[in-house]
């Protein structure tokens, strides 16, 4: 019986109306503690120590591993909403994966940005097209690509099934990246952090690695959240418009 | 600070991007309410906001 109410419970939440509400609830919230982390990791990020080889420039890994970090969650999570379309045909799933691309497109761009401005001074070339580096700007280009497909179709269901197929193929590019630097031999470093033998790196900066990269994941879901009433609204309007002219139409 | 221009560079790109896509939402949210406001305004409403609660329960 419980189970049963927790199913229901779970289904009024994905329900549109219902969604708006709990949402407007959840966002100030989510704001509020994403903002106070920035504080705390902004404060971390140029406080503490610097790296006895990297020098200051250590402290873009605090922006760059957390933005590169969203821009495979966020595929992940498009990747899930895709599923919700195409096996379930929810509706919300298919707002959630057409407004988390934008937002994977940005955390990408400024993955490779602050990643191109360390490699400079540390490598002595903004660019190169090693294996993690070019498997992430292939990940870019399949957001702007997902972005314009579901922009270049006027009925959302049937961009909302295109684009869903589309990005599951895609998937197959975030284990390519997550482990590009262990099946190649590339310039850019293998996995430091998330390793079966705990961090690599010391104390010092894995404080405010880990502060930021909260902080930049709660910031994350409040623009989502945020992005998928906006998306609701979108279609309500549309929706409202069309019953207007349907209307007008009777009329004459 | 060693290399102050990639650092600073970084966190005000990082910086720019963030406060761009926060803009662009909080303004399409505030732009979408409004145009939903004056659509109900004017008598245009959903089937489902004639009876709101016998369609939830």
């Amino acid at each position: 019986m419980s189970d049963i109410t927790a199913i229901s419970r779970f289904s009024d939440l994905a329900n549109p109306t219902r969604f708006l509400a709990f949402s407007a609830r959840l966002i100030p919230w989510l704001a509020a503690i994403s903002a106070v982390l920035f504080v705390i990791g902004l404060y971390l990020s140029f406080t503490t120590e610097g790296d006895y080889q990297q020098g200051d420039t250590v402290r873009i890994m605090y922006i760059h591993v957390p933005a590169a970090w969203l821009s495979m969650m966020c595929y992940t999570i498009m990747s899930m909403s895709a599923i919700g379309t195409l096996v379930w045909r929810h509706p919300l799933a298919d707002v959630a994966g057409k407004t988390a691309a934008p937002l994977g497109a940005a955390f990408t761009l400024i993955a490779l940005v602050t990643g191109s401005l360390w490699g400079k001074p540390m490598w002595g070339t903004y660019w190169v097209w090693d294996a993690r580096l070019t498997s992430v700007f292939i990940l870019f280009l399949m957001y702007l690509g997902l972005i314009a497909l579901n922009r270049a179709m006027d009925d959302p269901s049937k961009a909302a099934r295109v684009a869903s197929i589309l990005t599951l193929v895609g998937f197959i590019n975030i284990p390519i990246i997550k482990f590009s630097v262990d099946w190649w031999n590339t310039l850019h470093q293998s996995e430091s952090i998330m390793r079966m033998d705990g961090p690599a790196i010391d104390a010092e900066f894995l404080w405010p690695l880990f502060t930021m990269a909260l902080a930049f994941t709660l910031l994350f879901f409040t623009l989502h959240l945020m992005a998928i009433r906006n998306e609701i609204w979108h279609r309500r309007i549309a929706t409202q418009r069309r019953m207007a002219a349907r209307m007008a139409a009777r009329e004459d | 600070m060693s290399h102050p221009f990639y650092v600073f560079g970084s966190y005000g790109f990082a910086a720019f991007m963030i406060l761009a896509i926060i803009a662009w939402i909080w303004i399409d949210g505030r732009l979408r309410r409004r145009e939903l406001a004056a659509l109900e305004a004017s008598g245009i409403r959903r089937h489902s906001q004639h009876s709101p609660e016998s369609k939830t329960k």
